[in-house]
């Protein structure tokens, strides 16, 4: 298990690395970026001055070591809009899109899973319409128009939650629910087609011949078997709600990290996109790294690999 | 030994709904069992045998319906048995080996995990107890180094390592009775061998009855003091081993022992005998003979509802329209 461990991690190392030099050359594939700072009206020799002044005539070699030198530091240099370090921004916004990271996908998993079992065990009962029903509604419905649904309901009409904004946990609500339902379909079949898979294989039928109650058959023998698949869907979709929540964060007024990498796109502040991304990447590869060994705790077999 | 059976079965019926109707998977089975004796039960693919065993041990999925005038284990009627007391029963009274050692063990948990559950699911007795007995089964079932056996997962044992262990686990709590459904079939031939002697010799040891579910004329003819000879859902001939071996009355019975050589007597060369034509189809209506489409000695008789007939009183019986069947044995039919 530790050898397995150590080599995941070692592996995750040098995706890390890639991940990183590819969002060092996002800077140049986008263009001159002197030309970028300067602006549209920018004469040649002011653009030629800061090329100089942020040392793009060097050698690529030597801004990407000194680059990631002093991104590994936490020094992700200076918003280019701002003019404060890029890192203390995200920083800032990050927190909040922890936060409603952990809570949507807590949400999605807490929901999913349990339906995803329920179905499985009575396949085509009225449970598993529903949850059918609940499946494809929020795989066809967009997050933008369900949250202005909730908005207009809970917060306009009933008035219990807060439409906007991030002051007191409340606010997270809403949030939570539009991104976690966004995960839960997924998330929710494959539970049950993996359960289903599962219940009809010959250990199940070895453990109920062992008289073991049906309770123990489903969650000790069964689920831990067929929640494999979900566990590594999860982590890709838990990544994905840390980049990809700009849809939510918007509708909702969180000025999450999602929101600021979308403002930043827009403006042109490289350094703080680039340091966006290779956070981002961070969280993806962290999160693949902790499913692969959360499966391997779950399946012996993969120990090996 | 006593008179009653352990396992008694009268006129078992199980039906499987499919797309088209109904599958009359198994129909109207007889037999008895007592302590300590083992039943061959013989067929091809599809006749019904595991079928049978998953009835007894109340295993048939949801949809598979069973019917039955008696089934009864040690006097308990099992077709009145809630799934809680069949629970119950299962691993400790009667317990099942299954035909895949390859897939029917749990990957995610060690083999002593897996053997120790079969016997905390009914006794009370600790972890460490449970772990000992584990080891003591895994030395039985001729594993060695069984203690460090016990912390290793499925995938890291053979075929026939894995099939001892499900053997362990059938035996952790003394079932009297033993279900084996093809035990060795998925196993290399060499182990074959191997893995029948252990559970022969283990049944002998603890005094258990055993079904023993194959095809393979060969094993029944070594370890059966019984034979059920089954075709397309019928029990087609029963009796004691020596008999029914010794004057097969069934057509099909006699068809399936010309189907195997004899060292000696099978000349080098010679073809093996085969049974031509193929089982009918068990969806719908079934009523006669099923094996007259096959049969040599088919009469118009045979489309009728064929009754048991008693070769010897109370010990061999077979189905077949012929008062006796080696009246009309191929050799006497007129070429």
């Amino acid at each position: 298990m530790l050898r397995f461990i150590l080599k995941r991690a070692g592996l995750a190392i040098l995706v890390a690395f890639t991940v990183s030099l590819i969002s060092f050359s996002l800077l140049f594939l986008s263009g001159d970026p002197a030309a970028a700072i300067a602006g549209e009206h920018a004469s040649d020799q002011d653009i030629e001055a800061i090329r100089r002044i942020y040392g793009f005539d060097r050698p690529m070699l030597l801004q990407y070591w000194e680059w990631l030198s002093s991104a590994l530091m936490g020094d992700f240099g200076e918003s280019y809009y701002f003019k404060l370090p890029v890192a203390g921004l995200i920083a800032e916004r990050l927190s909040i899109t922890m936060t409603l990271g952990v809570c949507g996908i807590s949400f999605a998993l807490l929901t999913a899973v349990p339906l995803g079992v329920a179905a499985a065990i009575r396949p085509n009962s009225l449970l598993d319409r529903f949850a059918l029903f609940l499946s494809v509604a929020g795989q066809a419905m967009p997050s933008f128009w369900f949250g202005l649904i909730l908005i207009v309901v809970f917060s306009i009409q009933l008035g219990w939650l807060p439409p906007s904004g991030t002051a007191t946990p409340l606010h997270f609500v809403m949030p939570t629910i539009v991104l976690g339902y966004y995960a839960m379909p997924a998330i929710m079949r494959l539970t049950r087609a993996g359960m289903l898979e599962v219940l009809s294989s010959d250990y199940i039928r070895t453990a109920r011949a062992k008289g073991a109650p049906e309770g123990l058959v489903m969650f000790k023998h069964a689920l831990r078997n067929a929640i494999i698949p979900v566990v590594s869907l999860a982590a890709v979709q838990m990544g994905f709600m840390l980049g990809g929540s700009i849809v939510v964060e918007s509708i909702f007024a969180l000025h999450g990290a999602g929101y600021l990498a979308w403002e930043s796109i827009s403006r042109n502040d490289l350094p703080t996109v680039q340091a966006l991304i290779l956070v981002f990447s961070m969280f993806y590869i962290v999160f693949t790294f902790l499913a692969d060994v959360l499966n391997a705790w779950l399946d012996p077999r993969m120990r090996a690999g | 030994m006593t008179d009653t059976p352990i396992l008694s079965v009268r006129n078992l019926t199980i039906d499987i709904p499919v797309g088209g109707g109904t599958l009359h998977a198994v129909r109207g089975i007889d037999f008895d069992l007592n302590r300590g004796e083992t039943l061959c039960i013989v067929g091809e693919s599809g006749s019904g045998k595991s079928l049978t065993s998953l009835a007894l041990m109340g295993l048939l999925g949801k949809k598979i319906s069973r019917r039955a005038d008696r089934m009864e284990f040690d006097g308990i009627d099992l077709m009145k048995t809630s799934q809680r007391g069949m629970r119950k029963l299962r691993g400790l009274r009667m317990s099942m080996i299954f035909q895949e050692p390859m897939t029917s063990l749990n990957p995610a948990y060690t083999i002593g995990d897996q053997l120790a559950e079969a016997l905390l699911l009914h006794k009370k007795v600790s972890r460490e107890q449970a772990r000992a007995r584990a080891v003591e089964l895994l030395e039985k079932v001729g594993i060695t180094a069984a203690k460090s056996r016990l912390s290793q997962y499925p995938h890291q044992l053979s075929g026939g390592l894995r099939q001892r262990v499900m053997i362990a686990m059938a035996l952790m709590c003394e079932p009297e009775l033993i279900i084996a459904d093809e035990p060795t079939t998925a196993l290399d031939v060499t182990i074959q061998a191997q893995i029948l002697r252990l559970l022969v010799d283990l049944q002998k040891e603890l005094g258990m009855a055993m079904i023993l579910i194959t095809h393979d004329l060969g094993v029944v003819a070594r370890v059966a003091d019984k034979v059920a000879v089954m075709y397309a859902g019928e029990l087609v001939e029963t009796g004691p081993a020596a008999d029914v071996f010794g004057a097969p009355a069934h057509p099909y019975t006699r068809g399936l022992l010309r189907c195997i050589p004899v060292p000696g007597k099978t000349e080098r060369g010679a073809e093996l005998g085969t049974i031509p034509g193929i089982v009918p189809s068990l969806v719908g209506e079934v009523s006669g003979c099923p094996f007259r489409t096959r049969c040599d000695h088919a009469v118009d008789a045979c489309r009728q509802p064929i009754p048991l007939r008693e070769q010897q009183a109370g010990r061999h019986s077979f189905r077949c329209v012929h008062p006796d069947g080696r009246a009309a044995s191929p050799q006497e039919v007129p070429a």
